[in-house]
């Protein structure tokens, strides 16, 4: 079994290392081949493991061991971390083959294969991590590959900008990952997870000093970790990278910025569990920035005409969806949404990617319509996505979306109800702008001109089949693992997830009244209605309203400003400050009264000196005169 | 212990070295060079040895050589190391070969004056570490200035006799304090042993101005905020081998010297200067950060950036706990590496372009791939990523640090943020968009020389920053050994305080 795990995580890093170096076909071959194998044993031991509720912990080697501070590598393998490394590999396994079709007649096809297989392998050890450290290495590690895919495209200015701006901001989050980690240091003398878990209760009325104040030590900690989750996850406030992020190709959008890197934040909130538990203010605080994610980002996809940021924007609302229901303690079905989410907006991002190759690469959905006929394999697809978003009965998204807002009702947070409202808003607009995208792009009649029309094709069937597989997954996943993770008697997670009997909404949640659990499919066909209402029988009406209520709707395809606000505030004063330091500080203050002052002072004081130095004789006797008077005047009145 | 005096030998090797070019005068510049590469790999491997000789086991000063040297001022030649001292041994005898390498081709003029300058160089670096008195660590580290002065000023850019003098006279400014310093030390012990001073106690008021004269020539050298103007300076107009020196090496000189005389020598004056140090430490990290993203030239950014990371050194030094001081001892080794390799990159291309202005680069990658590679790589590991060196350092450092005080680790923290940006926004410049400028269509990408100087420093980072126990363990016990004294020490002051108002009372009773 150690054997199996090593493994499934370091195939991918082999793949990354093979496929830098060999040719493309080999390249291909090797990484996709490498892939396969460790998702097939990623499943082994999901079967073997997971469905067994073990905890198996593979230590490594040292890492870093200074005095008390000791942190290795292993591996630790549960539940939890098996869920993730089975969406993981499959996710990344079918768009290592659909790459393959995507990227055909890119230049460089060893650098982004090798690059997607570093990504999966610094994933798997994120989420495969026995402590808050490695976590941390996967973390940037992801982060890094996300920068480099961003950025693949490197001619492009957009693209660099949105590399650096994807970095920038997940670093910001960061410095709460960090300092979460240095305070759980700090208050538990150890770093390992299931070291501090098991000692979470003790500490449970702790305080902390931290920046001249006393804080409830496990708030503390549970908040900082999410300012980090905050980041890779994009929520509101460190959001503004992720649509960015769309520079990507599109088979990276869909493993990374929608099935698995941006949902490493919920992972790390779901992992702390046995912190969050003692800690209500955190949890209320998660939930929150949850609810108001989903519904803000909801708010901005509706109006935004590239369809790869339409469903950007939508995976920041979704993940805003599953930290409301990690902070509520529904933490099993955050994992639900979290899973069936992976398959439905990849499998959206990758029909998205035919839609666009389809249209000799246009982004724009003003610029489509009409196209259902010539590629219908993708029409049927992105249905089946767009039903599994909206959370249509029996598709998967109904199942983990339904979850989530039954947990919002039932929990005993007050932010709950709020949590709720959120919730079923977002989900009329989730609706809305999905039909908004469908019915744009696909129906209507054709806004491309004659040479794109001419050229429409199906795609390849190397691109159809990890589509398929998708559409497949985002059909039965929400069915088939509804019982498993969050059914009535499930002991799935074993000791991976916490929850305090008190708190156990789970359980609650299935026992709501029959209106709370249909409501959100009432908001969904509101939303579907409201969409077929604007862009199918009242055509003239989405331009009318937006010139009636241009201020909101300026507000809304500017995004909320956040990105001005960002800029003036932090980019240009950066670039002023470090100005300003410079030219100010370093050169006129230090170096002027300090090296350059004092050089000055000794030239202008010698020169004062030499002047005196004039050799005439009767100046020399005047000065030994005057000197004479002195001393004896000094003399005498003394 | 062994026979042969394997530390001496390792100090003095260069030099024989030198002597050796001097003697084979009149020769082109091939001769000077391979002797010179020989003499220093051959340095390199008795540093290896003297690190396979030294028990880490051990707090005490081991492969010592000792013999009186001015018996009449109680003078001795005594060298030795321990864990601290060896790490920046071994990372001298590293780099020294690599500039040497690095040179092969830049250097056309003075090839064997050239040559012997980096050789007395690597005599003086290696000597100063292992030294044992201070008399004898006080004539390295102002030997030391020499070379460097003469390789700025010789071999340097256009601006060399300014940057030069600015280098020279800054640094002995600060020397020449601590020499004053040290002249105190001498009559109080009675002798210029370095082991015997540590010993010995001193007056906590009288620790204060001592403390703060070696503080100036340290503080001048590592560079803290606001000593660190020359640096820039320096940097831009050194040749690409002297940046690698000065930003490896040089600025370690001041760590050092924090480490094993400031903290040991006077303990209660450290504690004193503490917040002192931690104020310019977080200023340091954050006010030199701001400026490199201001900066237009390649070196002059770097050289800030490393200011900034020696700001997480400072702070680590006098956070005074294990992982603190570990950290900032990991973060020079690492940063010794990292800078050494980041001004080896910017060497790379003013080489075949001949500019360090950041706007006359642009699309590299097109035509240099390997380049752009490395390059990523070591602003990566600069920028602090996890299983780089760079890390290791500044986390252990940042570990340290909270503590101690929570306020100076977010403020260093947030330099996490700062060293990417300019870190990226220099790579996206010079390395990333369209290759426009006409000067670099027929650029050539790194040859199989500059691949030679490069691996060993992504190796380096690469251990260090995912195993890099063999470092830590080397320092372990030394830097367990300090941190005890130090807090005896303080202890100790403590319990005569308190001893004094006993009897004080009673006295008055």
């Amino acid at each position: 079994m150690n054997t199996l795990a090593i493994l499934v995580v370091f195939l991918p890093l082999l793949g990354a290392l093979l496929g830098s170096v060999l040719a493309r076909r080999f390249s291909q071959a090797i990484t996709c081949g490498l892939m396969a194998l460790s998702t097939i044993f990623a499943s082994i031991l999901f079967v073997k493991i997971g469905l067994k509720e073990e905890t198996l912990l593979i230590p490594l080697f040292k890492w870093i061991h200074v005095e008390f501070f000791e942190v290795s590598w292993g591996l630790q393998i549960d539940s939890l971390s098996l869920v993730m490394m089975a969406v993981v590999t499959l996710i990344s396994f079918l768009v290592h083959v659909y790459s393959v079709g995507y990227m055909k007649g890119d230049q460089s096809i060893p650098r982004f294969m090798a690059y997607l297989s570093l990504f999966t392998f610094f994933m798997l050890t994120l989420v495969t991590a026995p402590n808050f450290l490695q976590m941390f290495f996967g973390w940037e590690g992801v982060g890094l590959c996300s920068y480099l895919l961003i950025g693949y495209w490197y001619d492009r200015e957009s693209a660099n900008a949105a590399a650096i701006k994807a970095f920038l901001v997940n670093r910001v989050g960061d410095i709460g990952f960090v300092l979460g980690i240095l305070t759980i240091f700090v208050l538990f003398g150890t770093i390992d997870f299931l070291a501090v878990f098991e000692l979470a209760e003790d500490h449970k009325n702790d305080t902390f000093a931290f920046f001249g104040d006393h804080y409830h030590a496990l708030t503390l900690v549970s908040l900082l970790f999410f300012f980090g989750a905050m980041g890779k996850s994009a929520q509101i406030g460190l959001h503004t990278w992720l649509p960015d992020a769309m520079e990507a190709p599109t088979p990276v959008s869909a493993l990374i910025h929608a099935a698995t890197m941006v949902t490493a934040g919920v992972f790390l909130v779901v992992r702390i569990s046995p912190l969050l538990e003692y800690t209500p203010l955190a949890r209320e605080v998660i939930t929150l920035v949850g609810a108001v994610t989903a519904l803000m980002t909801a708010t901005i996809a509706c109006v935004q005409n590239d369809i790869k940021r339409i469903i950007a924007y939508s995976t920041c609302s979704q993940l805003g969806y599953m930290f409301m229901a990690a902070g509520l303690s529904g933490y099993s079905a955050s994992m639900l949404h979290l899973t069936t989410h992976a398959f439905f907006k990849a499998l959206l991002f990758l029909s998205a990617g035919s839609v666009i190759h389809a249209m000799s690469d246009e982004y724009n959905i003003q610029k489509m319509g009409g196209i259902w006929k010539y590629i219908p394999i993708t029409y049927v697809l992105m249905w089946i996505g767009s039903l599994a978003l909206a959370g249509i009965p029996f598709f998967s998204g109904f199942y983990s979306k339904d979850m989530i807002l039954e947990v919002d009702w039932v929990s005993n947070l007050p932010v709950g109800k709020v949590a709720f409202v959120f919730g079923i808003s977002a989900a009329i607009l989730t609706a809305f702008y999905t039909w908004r995208l469908l019915l744009l792009t696909f129906h209507g009649t054709p806004r491309a001109d004659e040479a794109v029309m001419g050229h429409i094709h199906e795609s390849s069937l190397i691109m159809l089949v990890p589509l398929m597989v998708l559409g497949a997954g985002s059909l039965c996943s929400g069915y088939v693992l509804y019982d498993l993770f969050v059914g009535g008697s499930t002991s799935f997670w074993g000791n991976s997830i916490f929850v305090l009997p008190e708190d156990n909404v789970i359980e609650a949640a299935h026992h709501v009244g029959a209106w709370v659990e249909w409501s959100p499919t009432l908001a969904t066909l509101i939303g579907i209605g409201l969409a077929y209402c604007l862009y199918v029988f009242a055509k003239s009406w989405p331009e009318r309203l937006s010139m009636t209520f241009s201020k909101i709707y300026s507000f809304l395809v500017h995004k909320w400003y956040f990105d001005e606000l960002y800029d003036l505030l932090f980019v240009r004063f950066s670039f002023k400050l470090g100005k300003i330091f410079w030219e100010e500080g370093d050169k006129e203050m230090i170096d002027g009264l300090g090296p350059n002052g004092l050089a000055v002072l000794s030239m202008s004081g010698g020169r004062l000196l030499c002047r005196l130095q004039t050799g005439y004789l009767y100046h020399y006797a005047f000065a030994m005169i005057i000197g004479l008077v002195l001393m004896i005047g000094w003399y005498f009145w003394m | 212990m062994d026979t042969l005096p394997l530390l001496s030998i390792t100090i003095f090797l260069p030099l024989l070295g030198a002597f050796g070019i001097f003697l084979n005068w009149g020769n082109k510049g091939d001769n000077a060079r391979w002797v010179a590469l020989w003499t220093s790999l051959v340095t390199l491997g008795m540093a290896l040895i003297l690190w396979k000789n030294y028990n880490p086991m051990l707090s005490t000063f081991q492969l010592e050589n000792k013999f009186q040297w001015i018996p009449l001022l109680n003078v001795g030649y005594h060298v030795g190391v321990d864990g601290i001292s060896l790490p920046f041994i071994l990372l001298s005898a590293l780099l020294i070969p690599i500039c040497i390498l690095a040179s092969w081709t830049s250097i056309q003029t003075r090839v064997s004056e050239y040559m012997i300058a980096f050789l007395v160089l690597e005599t003086m670096l290696i000597g100063l570490f292992a030294a044992l008195d201070f008399i004898v660590f006080y004539l390295f580290f102002e030997g030391v200035l020499i070379p460097m002065f003469l390789i700025i000023g010789i071999w340097g850019g256009p601006n060399r006799i300014y940057a030069a003098f600015k280098f020279f006279l800054y640094t002995l400014l600060g020397s020449v304090l601590m020499l004053l310093a040290i002249l105190y030390v001498y009559f109080e012990v009675g002798g210029s042993d370095i082991p015997l001073a540590l010993t010995t106690p001193f007056d906590p008021k009288v620790q204060i101005w001592l403390w703060l004269a070696f503080f100036a020539s340290f503080a001048v050298k590592i560079p803290m905020w606001p000593f660190h103007t020359w640096l820039p300076d320096a940097h831009v107009e050194a040749p690409t081998a002297g940046s690698v020196i000065l930003a490896g090496i040089l600025l370690k000189m001041g760590g050092y010297g924090f480490l094993r005389f400031s903290l040991p020598l006077f303990p209660e004056a450290s504690a004193y200067f503490t917040p002192f140090v931690f104020t310019l430490s977080s200023v340091a990290i954050i006010y030199t950060s701001f400026v490199a993203l201001a900066q237009t030239d390649m070196k002059k950014l770097i050289a800030y950036s490393s200011v900034a990371h020696m700001g997480f050194v400072t702070l680590g030094i006098f956070t005074v706990d294990a992982q603190g001081v570990q950290g900032a001892i990991t973060q020079m080794v690492s940063h010794g590496l990292i800078s050494a390799a980041l001004f080896l990159c910017v060497g790379v291309v003013y080489e075949r372009v001949h500019s360090r202005e950041i706007t006359a680069y642009g699309g590299l990658v097109h035509r240099m791939p390997r380049y752009a590679a490395v390059f990523m790589f070591f602003i990566l590991a600069s920028l602090g990523l996890p299983g780089t060196s760079g890390f290791v350092g500044e986390f252990l450092v940042l570990v340290g640090a909270y503590q101690v005080n929570t306020y100076v680790t977010v403020f260093a923290s947030m330099g996490m943020v700062l060293g990417a940006a300019y870190a990226l926004w220099l790579y996206r410049r010079v390395v990333f968009g369209a290759l426009v400028k006409p000067a670099l269509k027929s650029i050539s990408d790194l040859n199989w020389r500059e691949n030679l100087i490069f691996a060993p420093l992504v190796a380096g980072v690469l251990i260090l920053g995912i195993y890099p126990s063999p470092l830590l363990t080397l320092m372990e016990t030394s830097v367990a050994h300090v941190i005890d004294q130090y807090n005896i020490a303080l202890d100790s002051n403590e319990m005569m305080i308190k001893l004094n108002k006993v009897v004080d009372i009673a006295l008055a009773q």
